[in-house]
């Protein structure tokens, strides 16, 4: 894709001017990594690392249909959700298949959802395609507002001293969010991230997206914050399993497959996909699992993984893990053959590689106190 | 070896001659672009070399790279130590971190490899 055609954040400038390794993802052009993807993989783990994340999409509803709406698109049960809660959600095809992974956040009016930016498109057509006689709106704010996780262990108390006029953010429980009015109007500070380290992810409006940005990174000198790219957000998630789409599901790929299907209550009432699920949840195709290769090569996206002779899957995400220092792949193989501790190989362009499955998370924080 | 005394190739290698020997590594340049290093595969001694051909690979936490031969020849040595810890490459690509030795089949193949100027050149071109 020609870089001129790539969305902007508000951030891109900031990125470029100060050694941002550009890259095209989802339509968007992203910094990859500023110094090296493994050091700032360590300090998310060990400190606290600032991403732009400004390429997911945002899309509020609102209007008294917004409820019945997004139960009829979504797998979750929506209206589960208290005011200030967030939740991880489904939209998938008719057959079954995952359209793409969501937050629904539950506002005191309305509710706002994240998508991923290579589906914000395709999300929205599918929500206009269910709304139907609903009375609510959708607006997508993806492009007027901007989104900065701040990650890792110290993430907290940096983020407190930024925002010192909202009182004890710490008290903001997991997959809930709270408004802040202290950095700019209605700024959403949600307790969630995509690293597998405690942290919050804010949404601020666009124009607001630099001055926020370097006040975080200002007030982070003495917590040894850096700014981090995509490729260490890949290594995060990956090391504590989360799943990506076009890696782990995608269209063809059902949630029970993926190791989804707590994100899918078939007795919430009607919703796209429930009829198919219902039968898929008997008999999932693939079982999502953990694979630790004995070398050090890495078995990558698409890598066939091997029982024997016979091809019994394939590779969705593969790395050279940082913090656990291994090759680490995820893969989704035929249920029988996913046994923890079962010796399987994987196919690492042409040469077999001794490989065990290992249970999932690869990676999980220790918590403190 | 100083950077101004090797040739180079558009893919990243580069060479020093000694006699028929060559002595291949890959470029400064190319270590900063793959960055976080993981492991390389090297080829085993008496393995014949072509020109333009891979004779192993670099990988790094992002992407897998082929190692092409600048040459034709075969190969007489290799530096195990890098091969055991790649880390030695990134550190120092032009001193301790070469790859492999190998017998020069065609010395007119090392006459048309970039100089160390024109290697810059093309490099300041690819950051563009």
């Amino acid at each position: 894709m020609p870089t001129d055609t790539l969305a902007h954040t508000p951030l891109h400038d900031w990125h470029v001017a100060h050694g941002g390794r550009m890259v095209e993802f989802g339509g968007w052009s992203m910094p990859v990594q500023y110094t090296s993807v493994i050091d700032e993989h360590k300090t998310v783990r060990e400190r606290v690392g600032l991403f732009d994340i400004g390429h997911m999409g945002r899309l509020d509803f609102d209007g008294p249909g917004a409820l019945d709406w997004l139960e009829r698109s979504t797998t979750n049960h929506v209206s589960k959700l208290a005011i200030g809660q967030i939740q991880y959600s489904l939209m998938v095809n008719e057959s079954g298949g995952v359209l793409d992974d969501i937050l629904v956040y539950r506002r005191g009016e309305g509710y706002l959802v994240v998508c991923n930016a290579s589906n914000r498109a395709k999300v929205v057509a599918q929500f206009e395609s269910l709304r139907g006689d609903f009375r609510a709106n959708l607006i997508d704010r993806t492009l007027e507002t901007a989104m900065i996780a701040i990650q890792g262990p110290r993430a907290v108390e940096l983020v407190q001293r930024v925002l010192p006029e909202h009182a004890s953010l710490s008290a903001i429980r997991y997959y809930h969010f709270e408004i802040a009015k202290s950095i700019g109007f209605d700024t959403v500070v949600s307790r969630t991230g995509y690293t597998g380290e405690d942290g919050f992810e804010l949404i601020i409006s666009g124009d607001r997206a630099v001055a926020v940005w370097e006040a975080l990174l200002a007030e982070g000198v003495e917590s040894g914050l850096r700014p981090c790219g995509l490729g260490a957000r890949d290594t995060l998630r990956f090391e504590a399993s989360m799943p990506l789409y076009g890696h782990e599901m995608d269209e063809t790929v059902d949630p029970y497959s993926a190791g989804l299907g707590w994100a899918v209550k078939l007795n919430k009432g009607d919703f796209v996909g429930n009829e198919a699920l219902r039968a898929l949840k008997k008999a999932p195709r693939w079982k999502r699992i953990g694979l630790a290769l004995e070398g050090k090569r890495i078995a990558r996206q698409g890598a066939i993984v091997l029982a024997g002779e016979r091809e019994i899957g394939r590779v969705t995400s593969g790395t050279f893990a940082p913090t656990l220092e291994a090759s680490l792949a995820m893969a989704l193989i035929e249920p029988s053959f996913a046994g923890d501790g079962t010796r399987l190989s994987v196919d690492v362009r042409g040469k077999v590689e001794p490989a065990t499955v290992v249970p999932l998370p690869f990676y999980r924080r220790v918590e403190k106190g | 070896m100083k950077p101004t005394d090797l040739r180079f190739t558009r893919t990243h290698e580069w060479v020093y001659v000694d006699g028929d020997v060559a002595t291949i590594g890959v470029s400064r340049f190319a270590v900063d672009q793959l960055t976080d290093l993981i492991v390389i595969d090297l080829p085993e001694v008496g393995r014949k070399l072509s020109e333009g051909k891979s004779f192993g690979e670099i990988e790094s936490v992002k992407a897998v790279s082929d190692l092409y031969s600048p040459i034709d020849g075969e190969v007489i040595e290799v530096n195990r130590a890098v091969a055991a810890d790649v880390q030695i490459l990134a550190q120092d690509p032009y001193e301790k971190g070469w790859l492999i030795k190998a017998k020069i089949a065609d010395p007119a193949q090392v006459e048309k490899m970039l100089d160390h100027d024109a290697y810059q050149k093309a490099i300041a071109e690819e950051s563009h």
